[in-house]
C-alpha cells in the first residue's frame, strides 16, 4: 500500500507493507537519522514526533500514520543553522556516543513547545523515556535548561 | 598548568554537532546495493550436542542464499575475546560447532535476500538435540564429577577444561595466616555480584563488502578494530593484507564490543557469495547472545590490628565465565590487581580465583572489569572492620590507603593475566577527596547517625577505589600526524573513539603541542588501512595510551616546525621558540612565522618535504587514578525500596584534558553503576534461559532514577601521562554497589551480600534481622 506523510514539512510517498512499523519504513526510505532497534518502545531513540507529539516509531505502524506531520532531528536543525536545543547538547556535553540524542533532543524539543520555563522535574519527566548509557543524564538535563535560556535570549535579541 | 591553551578547557567534543543534528555516521547509517542480511539461530538448550542438523527447506526457501552451520564453515580454535597478541584468553571457540554451550549459543546463520526471509528460513532448519546435563550454578562446576563442558580436545589455553576450570590464580605476599593470628579483629564475608549487561543503546551491527580489488571490508561497531582485523583472518584463515576494518562512530561499548562475534560470519557470507552482508543484533539477541558481566562470589577475609592498621587480606573469587572463556582470567586478575594495592598497608596479601565455565550466557569485558566485583566485597568488609574496632569507617581508610611514592607487591606479583609490572604511584590526591567528599555529604554530622521519618530511614555511606591507566607494557597505540598548507593538521591514529570524547582529547593534544587551535587539527581514527595501530577502546587506556602516542608524533612534527623556523630566522642555536595562535615566534629576535607559510614553504618552494611524523607509545607505568565515593540513601522500611539521595564521586584522574567530557565519563559510569547495585540483573529459567530480555524487564536507570550528583576534581600532575593526565572512564562504576551498601547499614543495620539491592532482598533482610534480635540472647 502507499502512504503520504509530510517529513519534516516536505511531502513524502512510501509503498510499505501493512504490519511494518514506522521506524523500518522511515529507515528504508533514507531517514537514518531515527536511531533505535528494541522494537518495544522502551529505548526511546527512535523517538520523532508526529503532529508534534513525541512517539516512538518503532511501535507505530507506518499506515496509521498516514498523512500525517512526522518531524525528526533534521527538521529542527543542521549543522548550519542547529536548534538551540542542538547547541546546547553540544556545548554541555550532553552528547556521548550520540545514539541516543536525536530521539532525546526530540523529547525535549516537544516539552519546550508545551513548557517553555521547565523545572528540573518536568525536563526529567519528559526524557524518562528516552535510555542513554554514556551520560548518566545529568549533562542532558543541564543542557535543556541551557537551552532554554538560549530561546529566550533568542526571543529577546 | 595555568598556561595551558587547550589542555583544561571543555573544547566542545568534535563530532557532538553532527551526531546533534543526525548526520548518517554509524555503521547501520549507510547502506550498500545488494547487501544480504543475516539472521541467526539459537540454541534453546543449555547444553547438548546437535546429533542431526537439516538445513534443506530453509536453503530452498525464497531469498535464501546460503545456510551457514558447523558443517560447512571453518573450524579454527580461537577467542571471541579482543585482546592483545598473544591473547590470555582460552582458544575454546569456533564459529559454529556441533556442541552448543549455553542458551543462546550459536547453532546457525541463514544469509537472504531480506532480513524476513531470513528469520522465516530459520524456522526450516530442522535441529535434532542430545541434550546433556548443565552446569548452572558455579559452584557445582567444579564438583567431581560434574559434566565436562569444553570435552573437544582442540581446546588450548584453557587452565584446567576436564575440571571445568577455564582459568586459575594464585598469588601470595608475606603470610597470610600468619597475619590473620597476629590482628586483634579478622572479619571474614562472602559477597555475590550478578549477571547483568553493558546495554549500549546501538546493538552489535556489522556489515561487510568486497571493494574494487576484491579485499574484504568490514564496518562495524567495534572497541578493537585491529583486534578484529587479526581475528577475522585467523578464524577465516585469510591473510591480514586482504581485510580492512572501519569504525565510524560507535553507539556505546563498554567492554561488550571488545569481542569479535558477528564479523567473522557476515565476513564469510560476503567472501563465499561476494556480496555485501549485514547481522545487526536486536535487543534480545543482545541481552542472550552478547557479553555480559563476570558474576562472582568473593570471599573476604581481613585482619587489623587495634589501632586500625590492615595487617593481613585475602580475597577468594569464583569467577563464572559462563561456556566460553573469554576475557576470564584477566577480569578475575582485575578483581586483584585494581583493589588489593589500594590498601598497602596490610603486609600479608593473598588473591586466588577460580574461573570456571558453566552452561550460562558468556561473560567478557565490561567497564570495571572484574575491580566492580573486587570492590563490592573488600569495600564492604572493610567497613565491617571498621565496626569491629569501634572505628569510623572514613577514618580507618585514610590511616589504610595507598599514598604518592609508595608501591604495593601486588603490582609485581599480579598483572594481566600474567606477572605485573611494578608500580611507584607518583600523584594521588586521595587525601584531599576524603575530605573534600567527606565535607560533601556532611560525613561527620551524619554518619552513625541515621534519621528516621516515619518508614523511611536515611544513612551514608562511602568507598575508595584505584583503577589502572592501561596495561602496562602491553597496550601500545600509534599515530601519525602531518602539515597542511593552511597551518591545519591531519591527525591519524588507531585510538578508538566509541563515543567517550577521545578524538576530541586528541585533538586538544595536538592543539597544545603546536599552539594552534584544537578545531586546526582534523581527526580520523580507527581504520586499519589508514590509520597506524591501535589495541583499541579498553583498560582505560584511551586518554594515557592513545593520547602518548598523539602527543609524540606532535613533538616529533613541533621539532620539524621549530627546525624550520631557525633555518628561517637565521638562529642556528636558538631553543626557547614560542609556538602560539599558529605562529612560530622567537622571543629574542621578535621575528615570527606562520604555520601556514612554513607549510607553503617546505611543501612548494624549499628544501621540500612534508612536515609530519608518527608516534608509538607503550609505558611501563599504569598510573591509577582514584575515587572516593560517597552516598546517602533514604531506605523505606515498608517496601525495601532503597533511593540514592545524594551521591558525591571525588575523583583524581591527573589533569582533566577536557573537564566536561571527564564528568561525562565519572557520570555515565557512576549511574551505570547505580542500575548494577539496585536493578540490574539477569533472571533465569531452572534451564538456564535468560527471561527478562527487554529494557521491560531489565531495568537500567533513566533520569527520573537520577539522585542528586556531585563531583569534585581533584587536581594532581601525573608525570608520567599526556599532560598530566591520567585515565577516568571505569573507575567510577566501581563504587555504587559497596558504597549503597555500607549507607544501608548505617541506616537500618542490615547488610545484603548479593547485588541487586532489590526491594524483595532489603525486605528479607530487615525480617532477618528482626528475627534475629527476638532470639535469646546467647548467654556466653
Amino acid at each position: 500500500m502507499k502512504v503520504k506523510y509530510i517529513i519534516n514539512g516536505k511531502e513524502e510517498e512510501y509503498e510499505i507493507h501493512p504490519g511494518e512499523v514506522l521506524l523500518d519504513v522511515l529507515r528504508r526510505n533514507g531517514h537514518t537519522e531515527i536511531k533505535g532497534n528494541c522494537y518495544l518502545g522502551t529505548c526511546g531513540a527512535c523517538t520523532v514526533l508526529i503532529d508534534g507529539e513525541p512517539h516512538t516509531s518503532c511501535t507505530i505502524l507506518a499506515a496509521k500514520v498516514n498523512g500525517k506531520h512526522i518531524t525528526t532531528i533534521k527538521g529542527i536543525g543542521d549543522l548550519n543553522n542547529p536548534h538551540p536545543l542542538q547547541k546546547a547538547f553540544v556545548e554541555t556535553g550532553a552528547v556521548q556516543c550520540g545514539f541516543c540524542t536525536p530521539g532525546t533532543i526530540l523529547s525535549a524539543y516537544a516539552l519546550l513547545k508545551k513548557n517553555p520555563n521547565p523545572t528540573d522535574e518536568d525536563i526529567k519527566k519528559a526524557l524518562d523515556g528516552n535510555l542513554c548509557r554514556c551520560t548518566g543524564y545529568v549533562q542532558q538535563v543541564e543542557a535543556v535548561k541551557f537551552a532554554v535560556k538560549l530561546l529566550k535570549e533568542g526571543k529577546n535579541e | 598548568m595555568s598556561n595551558f591553551k587547550s589542555i583544561g578547557k571543555d573544547t566542545k567534543k568534535i563530532d557532538a554537532l553532527s551526531l546533534a543534528t543526525g548526520q548518517p555516521m554509524f555503521v547501520d547509517d549507510v547502506s550498500f546495493p545488494d547487501t544480504l542480511q543475516i539472521k541467526l539461530l539459537y540454541s534453546p538448550h543449555a547444553h547438548a550436542i546437535i546429533e542431526d542438523i537439516d538445513t534443506s527447506e530453509a536453503e530452498k526457501y525464497p531469498g535464501v542464499k546460503m545456510v551457514l552451520t558447523y558443517k560447512n564453515t571453518p573450524h579454527v580454535p580461537h577467542t571471541t575475546a579482543g585482546q592483545g597478541w598473544p591473547e590470555p584468553s582460552p582458544y575454546d571457540t569456533w564459529m559454529f560447532n556441533e556442541k552448543v554451550k549455553f542458551v543462546g549459543d550459536r547453532v546457525a546463520a541463514v544469509a537472504a535476500e531480506t532480513e524476513e526471509q531470513a528469520a522465516e528460513a530459520l524456522k526450516l532448519i530442522k535441529v535434532k538435540y542430545k541434550v546433556l546435563p548443565a552446569i548452572l550454578d558455579p559452584e557445582d562446576a567444579m564438583k567431581d564429577g560434574a559434566p565436562v563442558i569444553h570435552d573437544e580436545p582442540w581446546i588450548t589455553g584453557a587452565y584446567n577444561p576436564k575440571k571445568n576450570l577455564a582459568a586459575h590464580i594464585d598469588i601470595r605476599v608475606g603470610d597470610v595466616e600468619k597475619g590473620f593470628k597476629e590482628s586483634d579483629v579478622v572479619v571474614e564475608e562472602t559477597f555475590e555480584t550478578q549477571y547483568a549487561q553493558h546495554t549500549p543503546i546501538e546493538p552489535h551491527v556489522t556489515i561487510t563488502y568486497l571493494d574494487e580489488y576484491s579485499r574484504l571490508v568490514i564496518r562495524t561497531s567495534t572497541q578493537v578494530p585491529f583486534h578484529v582485523r587479526r581475528i577475522v583472518a585467523q578464524a577465516l584463515q585469510i591473510p591480514v593484507q586482504k581485510i580492512r576494518v572501519i569504525k565510524p562512530r560507535i553507539g556505546g561499548g563498554f567492554g561488550t564490543k571488545q569481542e569479535i562475534i558477528l564479523e567473522e560470519i557476515c565476513s564469510f557470507v560476503t567472501l563465499k557469495t561476494g556480496r555485501p552482508a549485514r547481522i545487526l543484533y536486536t535487543r534480545e539477541e543482545e541481552f542472550i547472545s552478547a557479553r555480559t558481566r563476570h558474576p562472582f562470589k568473593v570471599k573476604v577475609k581481613i585482619g587489623a590490628k587495634k589501632d586500625g592498621m590492615l595487617h593481613a587480606i585475602s580475597l577468594y573469587a569464583l569467577s563464572n565465565t559462563g561456556a566460553y572463556g573469554t576475557h576470564g582470567l584477566t577480569v578475575a586478575s582485575n578483581a586483584g590487581s585494581k583493589t588489593l594495592p589500594l590498601y598497602n598497608k596490610a603486609e600479608n596479601v593473598e588473591f586466588v580465583s577460580d574461573i570456571v565455565y558453566t552452561n550460562m550466557p558468556v561473560a567478557g569485558a565490561y567497564r570495571g572489569y572484574g575491580a566492580t566485583q573486587g570492590y563490592a566485597a573488600l569495600e564492604q568488609a572493610i567497613d565491617m572492620v571498621a565496626e569491629k574496632l569501634g572505628m569510623d569507617p572514613w577514618e580507618l581508610r585514610k590511616k589504610n590507603h595507598i599514598k604518592a611514592g609508595e608501591t604495593s607487591p601486588i603490582f609485581r606479583a599480579l598483572g594481566e593475566g600474567r606477572e605485573g609490572v611494578t608500580q611507584y604511584i607518583q600523584s594521588c590526591a586521595l587525601d584531599e577527596l576524603l575530605e573534600k567528599g567527606a565535607k560533601e555529604i556532611g560525613w561527620l554530622e551524619k554518619y552513625g547517625r541515621p534519621k528516621r521519618n516515619g518508614s523511611k530511614v536515611r544513612g551514608v555511606g562511602m568507598s575508595i577505589h584505584m583503577q589502572g591507566s592501561g596495561i602496562p607494557l602491553i597496550d601500545m597505540g600509534a599515530a601519525t600526524l602531518k602539515m597542511n598548507e593552511d597551518g591545519s593538521f591531519n591527525l591519524l591514529y588507531g585510538g578508538t573513539d566509541i563515543g567517550t570524547g577521545l578524538d576530541t582529547v586528541a585533538a586538544q593534544i595536538v592543539a597544545e603541542t603546536l599552539g594552534i587551535k584544537p578545531d586546526q587539527v582534523i581527526v580520523y581514527a580507527s581504520d586499519t588501512d589508514l590509520t597506524p595501530f591501535d589495541v583499541g577502546a579498553y583498560a582505560s587506556s584511551g586518554t594515557f595510551v592513545s593520547g602518548g602516542a598523539v602527543l609524540k608524533a606532535a613533538l616529533k612534527v613541533r621539532e620539524q616546525i621549530l627546525e624550520v623556523a631557525r633555518e628561517k630566522f637565521g638562529e642556528a642555536d636558538s631553543k626557547d621558540y614560542i609556538l602560539e595562535d599558529g605562529k612560530v615566534i622567537s622571543p629574542k629576535s621578535g621575528k615570527s612565522i606562520t604555520l601556514s607559510e612554513i607549510a607553503y614553504d617546505t611543501l612548494y618552494v624549499k628544501n621540500q618535504h612534508q612536515i609530519g611524523a608518527a608516534g608509538s607509545f607503550v609505558s611501563p607505568y599504569s598510573p591509577p587514578p582514584f575515587a572516593v565515593h560517597f552516598v546517602e540513601i533514604e531506605v523505606d522500611e515498608e517496601t525495601g525500596e532503597i533511593k540514592p539521595i545524594k551521591y558525591v564521586a571525588a575523583v583524581d584522574c591527573g589533569v582533566p584534558i577536557n573537564p566536561n567530557l571527564v564528568k561525562g565519563q565519572i557520570i555515565g559510569a557512576l549511574v551505570n553503576g547505580i542500575g548494577y547495585a539496585l536493578t540490574e540483573e539477569y533472571h533465569f529459567t531452572s534451564s538456564g534461559r535468560m527471561t527478562n530480555p527487554n529494557f521491560m524487564d531489565y531495568k537500567i536507570p533513566s533520569t527520573r532514577d537520577l539522585p542528586e550528583i556531585k563531583v569534585i576534581l581533584a587536581e594532581t600532575y601525573e608525570p608520567t601521562g599526556p599532560y598530566g593526565a591520567k585515565s577516568v572512564a571505569e573507575i567510577n562504576i566501581n563504587g555504587p554497589i559497596p558504597a549503597i551498601g555500607n549507607a544501608l547499614h548505617d541506616a537500618l543495620g542490615i547488610r545484603l551480600h548479593r547485588s541487586p539491592y532489590t526491594p524483595e532482598r532489603v525486605l528479607e533482610a530487615i525480617r532477618k534481622s528482626k528475627e534475629k534480635k527476638l532470639e535469646p540472647v546467647d548467654p556466653e
